[in-house]
C-alpha cells in the first residue's frame, strides 16, 4: 500500500516498534476504511456550515475594537432601520447570570463568564469581544448593519502580558475577581484567579542532596487550536419554544447544557445536532455562537438563523491556548538520579479565569520519579480571549521547560538522555505531584523504543555543526467520561450502531470496529451513526483522548448484550435454555438447530422479539498515555531558520484499535507541536489589538515545513479496557516543543528558552551567543 | 452603498451548462455554497490562504475565496463533486481512504482537488514537488504524511496501469 517503496520501512506498521504480537483479534488492529470516509472525499459530507434552509436569515457578530473598554450605550436602532435586518441583540437580551461553577464540558466553568464571553455585559475585556449581533437576508446586509451600531466605549487601558497583570498597581480586568489562594479566598482585588501547590517530601533537603542544579525561565506565548473549519451555528427556536441547534462541536450534550444554561431554558426544550466536525482541538467545546442564534431566531420571528465566523473572528476571539511563564529547577546526584524539583507556573487564562494551569502542573513531571517536589501554579488574567483547552491542555507548555532542564542535566552528567530518563522514569506506583500514584502505564517502554529505533542509532551527519538530534518524553492523563449508545439489529444481519460522540478523527471506525470484535461480526456489517441529544442519553465531549476509550467500553458492552439477546430469542424458538445456544463463527447452534448470523437475525425478526440493547458506561479506569520523541534538525546559523531532516513519535497506545488513525493522531499532534515551536504566536500591539489575525500571519505548518513523521506505536494494555485502549489524542503534543529546543541546542549549543523559536529569536540568541563568545578571553 | 443589483452569469460546472444570478460583491465560493447548493468546496480562511475552496478554473487550480462570481461566465469549473463523475471513486480518491489520509476532512476536498491538478500536469512528482505543490493547502490533524503518501502513492499507481491507459486521476 505504500507510495514509494523507500518510504515503506518507517510506516509504524514495523517490527521493532515495540508492538506486541496480538493472537486472536479479528477485527481489532485492521485497518478498514472509515465509515464516513466516502462523503468526505467526494465532498457530500455535511458540515456545520453547509447547513440550508429555504428562509434561512444569516447573522454576523459585532465585536469590540478596544482590548478593554467599559460599554456606555449602544444605539441599534440604525440597524434595525435597515432594510432586510430582521433581529438585533446584545448583553442585555441575556438573562442575568450568576457566580455560578458547572462542569459542562472539560472541567468547571463559572456561569456568569460564559454569557459575558458570548455577548458582552457592560465592559469589553479582549478585541474582538462580542457585543452585538445581527440578523438578515444576506450576510452582507448583516455586515453591514453591524457599521450601524453604535457603541459608546470608555476605552481603558489594557492589560497584555502576566509582568502588567500581577504589578502591584495593575489596573484590574474583573472587578469582583478575588485570587483563590490555595482553596481559600482572597479579600482584595486582583488579576490573579488562583494559586495552587503540589509539594511531596522536601525540596529543600532534597536539592541539599543534589551535586548537579539546573535552574532556567521559559516562556512561551499565546496559540491557537487552528483548526480548518471556523465556529458557526443554525438555530430554529420554534413557535411552540422548541429549540434545534445544528452546529459542529466536540459536545452537542455540553452545547445543549451551556446554551440552557445561559439562556435559562430547560434542557429538554433544546435538541443539538452534531454535524459533521473540522477540527476541533479542545477549542470546540465551549459555545461562542449557539445561544446567539437561538436568541436571533427567537427576535427575528421564529426563522432559521445562521452565523458563520470568518478566520479573523476565529483567531480573535476563539481558542487559543495560554502563553506562559514556567520557572523550572532540578537537582540531580553525580550518579544521575533526580532528586528534587522546583517550579513556578504561571499561565495567561485570557480574559476569564480558568487556563489549563493545573494539567500543565501534573504534565511537568509526571514522566520521572522524584522524592522531593515542589509545584507552584498561577491562573492570571489578561486583556486577551479567554483560554480554552487545547490539546493536552497545558501540557506542552509545561514538557518544553520540564524536558529542556533533563536534557541540560543528563548533558551536565555526561549521560545519554534517553538513559537519564530510564534510570529516573516513572513505573506503576510512583507517585505524581498530586500525590497519585501511577496506574499501569508504558513509559519507559516508549523511550525504550526510541532507544531500539533505526532513527536514533543513526548516525547524523554534521552533528554539533549546525545539526543536532533531540529528544523528549511527554505524559498525558486521559479521560474516561460518560457515552451512552444504543444497537439494533436488522434483519438482513447488519447492526446500526447509534452513538453521541462527534467524530473529528476516525472514530466511527475505532468504536463500530470494537463493537464488531465484541459480537464477533465483521466490521463491514455494523452501520454507525452520530445521532442528536434526543436520541440517546447522555454523552460527554469527544476531548480528553476519552472517545475510543469511553464509547469504545460503550461498543464492547452492546455487542456483549446482543449476543446474548439473540441467544435468548434463539433459545426461545428452538425451545431450549440460553446456556445450550453455542455462538461460534457467527454461527448459533444448539443440538440439531443451526442458523448463521444472517439467519439468526432474519428469524429472529419473523419469530420472536426485537432486538435493540443499550449501554450506558462511566469510564474511571481510562490509562495515561506518554510518548517519547526523537527529532534530527538543521540550523542556518545566518537566519536562524531550523529545518527539521527527521523525526520519530514512540507513543503507548494500550491497544491501537485502527492503527492508521492512531498513526494519524501521532502525526498530526507532532505537525501542531512543531507549529507551536517554531512559528505560531499571537501578537499584539500595546493597545492590545491582535496583529496577526490571518492564516497567512499567523503561520501555521505546510506540507512544505514537515518530513514524513515515523510512528512507533508501543502497546502497553491499559487494564481498565477489554482490549488494553489507552487514548490516543493529544500526548504527542507535549514532547515537540522540548524535543526541538534540545536538537537546536545540540547543532548550536545555543539554549533556547522561549517560544516561539522562529528565526527572529533564534537569530537573536544566536548573535548574542556570538558576542559574549567573542568578548570572553581565549 | 455597495451595488446590490443582480447579474446573470452563465458557466459550466462539473460539465452542466449552469446560469446563476448574483451580486458583483459575491465570490465564486459563496455563489457555489450559498446560492448553487455546491457545500463540498469549504471555507477555512476567505482569503486565500487555506486552499480548502480549491476549484478548477479552465484546469487550473484556483481558490473560489478569491474568484469574484461574475468572473466565471463563459469558463469551465470543476468542483469536488466533479471529480467523480458518474459516483465512481477515482484512484485519488480511493488512495485517500486507503491511506486514511483524512481525519476531519474539511481539508480534504481541496485537497483532492489541488491533488488532481498537480498529478495532471506533473504524473510522476517526487515527495519534494507533492509538498511544495500542496503548501497552499493547510491541514491541521494529519501532519500531511498520509496525505503525501497517498498522493505518492496514486501516482505510481497511475504509472504502473499506464500500459492501460485510462483516465482515473
Ligand atoms: S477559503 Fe479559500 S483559501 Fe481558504
Ligand atoms: S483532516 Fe482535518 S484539517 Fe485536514
Amino acid at each position: 500500500m505504500g507510495a514509494n517503496p523507500k518510504l515503506d520501512p518507517i510506516r509504524g506498521e514495523g517490527s521493532g516498534n515495540g508492538s506486541r504480537p496480538q493472537p486472536s483479534y479479528k477485527v481489532i488492529g485492521t485497518r478498514p476504511i472509515r465509515p464516513d470516509g466516502v462523503d468526505k472525499v467526494t465532498g457530500r459530507a455535511l458540515y456545520g456550515a453547509d447547513v440550508r434552509f429555504p428562509d434561512l436569515l444569516h447573522g454576523k457578530v459585532l465585536r469590540s475594537p478596544h482590548a478593554r473598554a467599559r460599554i456606555r450605550s449602544i444605539d441599534t436602532s440604525q440597524a434595525e432601520a435597515l432594510p432586510g435586518v430582521k433581529a438585533v441583540v446584545t448583553g442585555a437580551d441575556l438573562p442575568t447570570a450568576e457566580d455560578r461553577f458547572e462542569d459542562l464540558g472539560e472541567g468547571g466553568i463559572n456561569l456568569r463568564y460564559l454569557s459575558e464571553n458570548v455577548l458582552a455585559h457592560g465592559r469589553v475585556l479582549y478585541h474582538g469581544h462580542p457585543v452585538a449581533a445581527v440578523a438578515a437576508v444576506s450576510p452582507h446586509i448583516a455586515e453591514e448593519a453591524l457599521s450601524l451600531i453604535q457603541v459608546d466605549y470608555e476605552v481603558l487601558p489594557p492589560v497584555m502580558t502576566l509582568e502588567e497583570a500581577m504589578a502591584e498597581d495593575a489596573p484590574i480586568l474583573l472587578e469582583e475577581l478575588r485570587t483563590d489562594e490555595m482553596g481559600e479566598r482572597g479579600n482584595r482585588p486582583t488579576n490573579v484567579a488562583a494559586h495552587f501547590r503540589y509539594e511531596l517530601g522536601n525540596v529543600e533537603e532534597g536539592f541539599a542532596q543534589a551535586d548537579l542544579v539546573v535552574e532556567r525561565e521559559f516562556r512561551t506565548q499565546t496559540v491557537h487550536q487552528g483548526y480548518i473549519e471556523p465556529q458557526m451555528a443554525t438555530a430554529l427556536y420554534d413557535q411552540d419554544g422548541q429549540i434545534t441547534i445544528w452546529t459542529s462541536t466536540q459536545g452537542s450534550f455540553s452545547v445543549r447544557s451551556q446554551v440552557a444554561e445561559i439562556l435559562q431554558i430547560p434542557v429538554s426544550r433544546i435538541r443539538v445536532v452534531p454535524m459533521e466536525i473540522g477540527g476541533g482541538f479542545g477549542g470546540k467545546i465551549t459555545v461562542y455562537l449557539e445561544p446567539v442564534a437561538v436568541l436571533l431566531s427567537r427576535k427575528a420571528g421564529y426563522r432559521p438563523v445562521k452565523l458563520v465566523m470568518s478566520r479573523a473572528e476565529v483567531l480573535m476571539a476563539t481558542g487559543p491556548t495560554s502563553g506562559s511563564r514556567i520557572r523550572m529547577k532540578m537537582g540531580a546526584t553525580r550518579d544521575g538520579r533526580i532528586v528534587a524539583a522546583e517550579a513556578e507556573l504561571v499561565y495567561e487564562a485570557g480574559a476569564f479565569p480558568g487556563s489549563p494551569v493545573g494539567s500543565g502542573a501534573v504534565v511537568l513531571l509526571a514522566p520521572y520519579n522524584i522524592p522531593n517536589v515542589r509545584i507552584d501554579g498561577y491562573d492570571v488574567v489578561v486583556n486577551r480571549p479567554r483560554a480554552s483547552a487545547y490539546r493536552a491542555p497545558g501540557g506542552t507548555n509545561a514538557a518544553f521547560a520540564s524536558e529542556s532542564v533533563v536534557d541540560e542535566l543528563a548533558r551536565k552528567l555526561g549521560l545519554d538522555p534517553l538513559e537519564f530518563r530510564l534510570k529516573n522514569g516513572a513505573k506503576e506506583g510512583d507517585r505524581m505531584a498530586n500525590g497519585l500514584p501511577h496506574p499501569k502505564i508504558g513509559y519507559l517502554e516508549t523511550v525504550e523504543a526510541i532507544r531500539n529505533s533505526e532513527h536514533y542509532n543513526a548516525p547524523l551527519e554534521g552533528r554539533g555543526r549546525g545539526r543536532g538530534r533531540g529528544v523528549a518524553s511527554g505524559y498525558w492523563g486521559n479521560w474516561g467520561g460518560k457515552s451512552s449508545a444504543t444497537a439494533v439489529l436488522n434483519a438482513d444481519g447488519t447492526v446500526t450502531l447509534n452513538e453521541a460522540s462527534t467524530d473529528i478523527g476516525g472514530t466511527r471506525a475505532s468504536i463500530a470496529m470494537q463493537f464488531a470484535e465484541s459480537l464477533g461480526i465483521p466490521y463491514e456489517k455494523v452501520k454507525i451513526r452520530v445521532v442528536d441529544t434526543d436520541c440517546v442519553s447522555y454523552n460527554d465531549v469527544t476531548g480528553g483522548s476519552r472517545t475510543t476509550f469511553g464509547t469504545g467500553l460503550a461498543a464492547y458492552e452492546l455487542g456483549q448484550k446482543m449476543k446474548a439477546a439473540m441467544i435468548q430469542r434463539l433459545a426461545d424458538i428452538w425451545g431450549v435454555s440460553p446456556e445450550e445456544v453455542v455462538y461460534e463463527e457467527m454461527v448459533f447452534s444448539a443440538g440439531e438447530n443451526r442458523v448463521t448470523f444472517d439467519e439468526a437475525a432474519k428469524l429472529i425478526e419473523r419469530r420472536s422479539t426485537p432486538v435493540m440493547v443499550e449501554a450506558e458506561v462511566y469510564g474511571k479506569k481510562y490509562g495515561p498515555a506518554f510518548s517519547t520523541q526523537c527529532v534530527d534538525v538543521e540550523v542556518d546559523v545566518e537566519t536562524g531558520k531550523v529545518t527539521i531532516l527527521r523525526y520519530t513519535i514512540a507513543q503507548d497506545a494500550g491497544k491501537a484499535i485502527h492503527p492508521a488513525y492512531v498513526e494519524g493522531q501521532m502525526q498530526g499532534g507532532v505537525a501542531q507541536g512543531v507549529g507551536w515551536a517554531l512559528n505560531e504566536e499571537y501578537v499584539y500591539d500595546r493597545e492590545g489589538h491582535l496583529l496577526n489575525a490571518s492564516l497567512l500571519d499567523y503561520r501555521m505548518p505546510t506540507a512544505l515545513d514537515l518530513p514524513m513523521i515515523e510512528t512507533l506505536i508501543v502497546e502497553v494494555p491499559n487494564p481498565g479496557h477489554p482490549y488494553g485502549v489507552r487514548g490516543v489524542g493529544e500526548v504527542n503534543i507535549v514532547p515537540p516543543a522540548a524535543a526541538l529546543a534540545n536538537a537546536i541546542y545540540d547543532a548550536i549549543g545555543v539554549r533556547m528558552t522561549e517560544l516561539p523559536m522562529n528565526p527572529a529569536r533564534l537569530l537573536e540568541a544566536i548573535l548574542a551567543k556570538q558576542a559574549q563568545e567573542s568578548t570572553q578571553p581565549a | 452603498m455597495p451595488e446590490r443589483k443582480k447579474r446573470m452569469i452563465t458557466t459550466t460546472i462539473n460539465g452542466e451548462e449552469i446560469t446563476f444570478l448574483c451580486e458583483p460583491r459575491q465570490t465564486l465560493l459563496e455563489v457555489l455554497r450559498d446560492e448553487l447548493g455546491l457545500t463540498g468546496s469549504k471555507e477555512g480562511c476567505g482569503n486565500g490562504n487555506c486552499g480548502a475552496c480549491n476549484v478548477l478554473l479552465d484546469g487550473v487550480l484556483v481558490n473560489a475565496c478569491l474568484v469574484l462570481a461574475p468572473e466565471v461566465e463563459g469558463r469551465e469549473l470543476v468542483t469536488i463533486e466533479g471529480i467523480a463523475p458518474g459516483g465512481e471513486l477515482t484512484l485519488l480518491q480511493q488512495k485517500f481512504l486507503e491511506h486514511a489520509a483524512l481525519q476531519c476532512g474539511i481539508c480534504t476536498p481541496g485537497f483532492i482537488v489541488a491533488a488532481k491538478a498537480l498529478l495532471d500536469e506533473n504524473p510522476s512528482p517526487t515527495e519534494h514537488d507533492v509538498r511544495l505543490w500542496l503548501a497552499g493547502n493547510l491541514c491541521r490533524c494529519t501532519g500531511y504524511d498520509k496525505i503525501v503518501r497517498a498522493v505518492l502513492d496514486t501516482a505510481a499507481a497511475l504509472q504502473a496501469a499506464q500500459t492501460t491507459p485510462t483516465e482515473v486521476a
